[in-house]
């Protein structure tokens, strides 16, 4: 089956602030640069981050210092982040964001001018020492919907080529292993084009859908983790999900952690505010893994709120009409659309809700993907031609845990360092791996198996499913035999999915077909999450078991490589060589 | 409840027609996209689009019961008496004004190029300090309600002078972006972009109906910022 191919330099999968960093780089530099997204770009999910960007730019504080927000990321990560890459992102991040203020994003301001920071989880002065920082950029509570569209703006700007409403399907790879390209569909007409290029760059952002309950877009079905999965690409640390503590109960829809930032805080039944308990100092700015298993120990000690007890809440009235509407103006419209709760008047019924994938395609700092030579335990190996940034990416940075804040800082920091390495590399005559004709119809096969289905399960079905299998085996707590449970179900869901029916087979704006697609991706990212969680037999950041409670840091201060291949699970060593500062070394973990 | 959709698919539909649907919302004040993901769980062959599902994306702008807004955040309440009770269908349409590529899906094109054509982005000549540049709280004041606009297109498709002439007239979502840029303090290029608006169609072709303002899901008024444009247009030109 032969295909129209298209060639490029670079081919940038997705359209949200890692992605469109990476492209503005490249599209300043000249080379042929094409920007593939399943949406138009101000549709990706950046679009939803609200609180800020996390950054030591010296405004709300003049003597802070990039390294105390580097002690917190790491101390943060429950130390399984590399430590020479939390380095260069907190390094380099205030060039970083005064760039991006420099585009035009529209800062909040303090009375000096600069750009207003808030206090989030997890920050400290003077490596914990120094009591609570105010460390986050803020664009009032729209800082990713101002993010996101001043890098639309800056691409628009300097003439980025984007393919939107297309999807990427598979990667092309040849007999070396190496990445000649994707994929994709053009959604509008159905078309199917080769984008063969010298640097594919995956963008594709998070996978929260695999979960029955998230705060993530709908589009979040981890395509690029998907694709990566079945191409033979290790997984890192994917047993790491964060459930943010503050999911408006019932939608799922985020309230930021600003709230408690500007000064909010959690209460139970009771009205007790709880985290003083579990946090003493840090109380309801604690890191989220440690905020959201409170508040879980509260809903099942019997103190959670609402006619099932199954919820806290998050009180801000206190902090007056004027803060609210002026620093949290889009907290108080979505209370009221899906708590129908006015903020100003009344507490916002909060519980912990999927939000954001540690783990991804393991990569170096300039994005590079990493595979391991013999599968899950040689050393590090780079994918010819594969890049990988933002959340579909492990560099790691994030650990076991990230803290608020640090996900927009990523998305421009190693957006721009992929960008700056490919531009480099071109320069430098980077050469195309060349695909043999066989190599693009194996990529086809997907999209053949799908238009050749005439019977099976539907796909809605076996979305919901996964969803809920996902939901009740893999959550905020988990347990050795309830996810060994929920692996046989993934088990069988595979089988079904291998033989779902697509009923709709039309060309134009096939929305069916593309939920097809995005299924397998789901299904690749929830059983590398299941079999890498029952494997990492310990509790660390956002992974916590019944069953293994303690942190193991003789056995699991490291990462966990997912060999989809073999489906076993291996080590890879943490980086513990920053530069230019000394290790943090580990130390146990209190807020 | 009784839903009619507007259906159209190019590759079998010689012409659009409106299907009805008989959904049960178990009497829950649904948002007018979960009436829709209940429909398509069981017709795949729905079309619309959709992304954040919590209003900030602008994805599923379309026309319920005669008015623009956004799917995700419009609840059943709040479409027209009589709709959550099952008394009155809903109706859903694609945006008016822009070709439909299929159901609900509408090409938004015109409504990009229009964007585009304001220069969406700062333009500021002078070289970047090593810091942010400055800017008081009261002039980064002046760009609240222009920079949250999220190109759901409601405003634009709900203007007449827009209908009549989606090439020429820039239309208000296009216009609150030009102002959003000419009301940022760290701006220069003010005389080049109110030049480029100086001629009977690009600004002047609105009316003031403000179909912009009532319907704009984020409660942004484009109106306004027209009617700042036309001032400075005028300063000018005095």
């Amino acid at each position: 089956m032969s295909i129209r191919t298209v060639t490029f330099d670079a081919v940038i999968v997705g359209g949200g602030g890692a992605g469109m960093r990476a492209s503005l780089q490249l599209a300043q530099s000249g080379f042929k640069t094409a920007l593939i997204s399943k949406v138009f770009p101000t549709r990706s999910h950046t679009v939803s981050a609200q609180g800020g960007i996390t950054c030591a730019i010296a405004s709300s504080d003049p003597n802070d210092d990039w390294r105390w927000h580097m002690y917190d990321t790491v101390k943060g990560s429950d130390y399984i982040g590399d430590q020479d890459a939390v380095e260069y992102m907190c390094s380099v991040g205030p060039e970083a964001v005064f760039e991006l203020e420099h585009m035009g994003l529209p800062f909040s301001r303090t009375e000096e001018g600069r750009i207003y920071q808030r206090p989030f989880g997890g920050q400290s002065k003077n490596y914990g020492e120094g009591g609570q920082a105010a460390r986050t950029c803020a664009a009032a509570d729209r800082t990713g919907h101002a993010l996101l569209h001043t890098l639309y703006q800056q691409n628009v700007k300097h003439n980025t080529q984007f393919y939107s409403e297309w999807l990427a399907v598979e990667l092309v790879q040849n007999a070396q292993g190496q990445v000649c390209g994707v994929i994709a569909l053009c959604i509008e007409t159905g078309e199917v084009v080769f984008f063969k290029s010298k640097a594919t760059v995956f963008a594709t952002g998070g996978a929260g859908r695999i979960y029955a309950s998230t705060t993530n877009a709908l589009i979040n079905t981890g395509d690029g983790m998907g694709m990566a999965l079945r191409a033979g690409v290790p997984a890192q640390d994917i047993e790491m999900w964060q459930f943010h503590p503050t999911g408006i109960y019932g939608a799922g829809t985020l309230v930021t952690e600003g709230c408690r930032g500007e000064g909010g805080y959690l209460i139970n039944k009771d009205g007790e505010r709880f985290m003083e308990r579990y946090a003493p100092n840090a109380k309801d700015l604690a890191g989220r893994d440690v905020v959201a298993r409170s508040m879980m120990m509260e809903i099942l000690d019997g103190r959670g709120c609402g006619p099932n007890g199954d919820h806290v809440l998050l009180k801000l009235d206190h902090l007056g009409e004027e803060v609210l509407h002026s620093r949290l103006p889009g907290i108080c419209e979505l209370s009221k659309t899906f708590a129908h709760v006015d903020p100003v008047k009344a507490p916002v019924p909060v519980v912990p809700t999927c939000h954001y994938m540690m783990g991804g395609i393991p990569a170096n700092i300039h994005g590079q993907a990493l595979r391991l030579s013999g599968g899950h335990d040689g050393d590090d190996q780079i994918i010819d031609g594969l890049f990988a940034v933002g959340e579909v990416a492990c560099v790691s940075v994030h650990g076991a845990n990230r803290l608020g804040g640090n996900s927009l800082l990523d998305l421009v920091v190693f957006g721009r360092a992929a960008g700056l390495h490919i531009e480099d590399a071109l320069r430098q005559g980077m050469t195309q791996a060349e695909p043999s004709s066989d190599d693009v119809d194996k990529a086809m096969a997907r999209m053949r198996r799908w238009n050749d289905s005439d019977k099976g399960d539907s796909v809605t079905d076996l979305r919901k499913e996964l969803q809920q299998t996902m939901q009740n085996h893999f959550g905020v707590f988990r347990k050795g035999d309830l996810m060994a449970e929920g692996v046989k179900k993934l088990a069988d869901l595979r089988e079904r999915i291998a033989g779902a029916h697509l009923t709709d087979k039309s060309n134009a704006f096939n929305t069916a077909r593309v939920e097809a697609l995005e299924l397998d991706n789901l299904l690749e990212v929830a059983e590398a999450t299941a079999i890498a969680a029952v494997g990492r037999t310990e509790s660390r950041g956002a992974h916590s078991r019944y069953d293994f409670p303690d942190r193991d840091d003789e056995n699991w201060l490291c990462h966990s490589i997912y060999d989809p291949l073999t489906k076993q699970l291996g080590k890879r060593a943490v980086n513990f060589a920053p530069k230019t500062v000394e290790t943090f070394q580990p130390k146990v973990r209190t807020y | 409840m009784k839903v009619s959709i507007y259906r159209y698919n190019p590759e079998t539909d010689r012409e659009p027609y409106m299907q009805d649907y008989e959904v049960d919302i178990a009497g829950k004040d649904l948002m007018v996209l979960d009436v829709l993901a209940l429909i398509k769980d069981r017709d795949s062959s729905l079309t619309y689009r959709r992304s954040c599902r919590e209003g900030v994306c602008g994805s599923d702008g379309m026309n319920i019961n005669g008015k623009n807004g956004l799917a995700c955040i419009t609840p059943l309440s709040e479409v027209a008496p009589g709709v959550l009770e099952g008394k009155k269908p809903l109706v859903v349409r694609p945006l008016p004004g822009l070709p439909v590529i299929r159901d609900l899906a509408v090409d938004m094109t015109m409504f990009y190029n229009q964007y585009e054509k304001v220069k969406p982005y700062l333009i500021n000549e002078t070289p970047a300090p090593a810091i942010e540049r400055l800017q008081t709280p009261e002039d980064r004041a002046k760009i609240d309600g222009l920079y949250e606009c999220i190109l759901c297109a409601c405003c634009s498709t709900s203007c007449p002078s827009f209908w009549w002439n989606p090439e020429k007239f820039l239309g208000p979502a296009a216009l609150l972006q030009s102002y959003r840029f000419l009301a940022d303090s760290r701006d220069q290029a003010t005389t080049e972009r109110l030049g480029h608006l100086d001629d009977p169609f690009s600004l002047f072709r609105c009316r003031g109906i403000m179909n912009c303002v009532s319907v704009c899901p984020k409660g942004l008024n484009p109106t306004r910022a027209i009617g700042h444009i036309r001032s400075m247009l005028l300063e000018r030109a005095v």
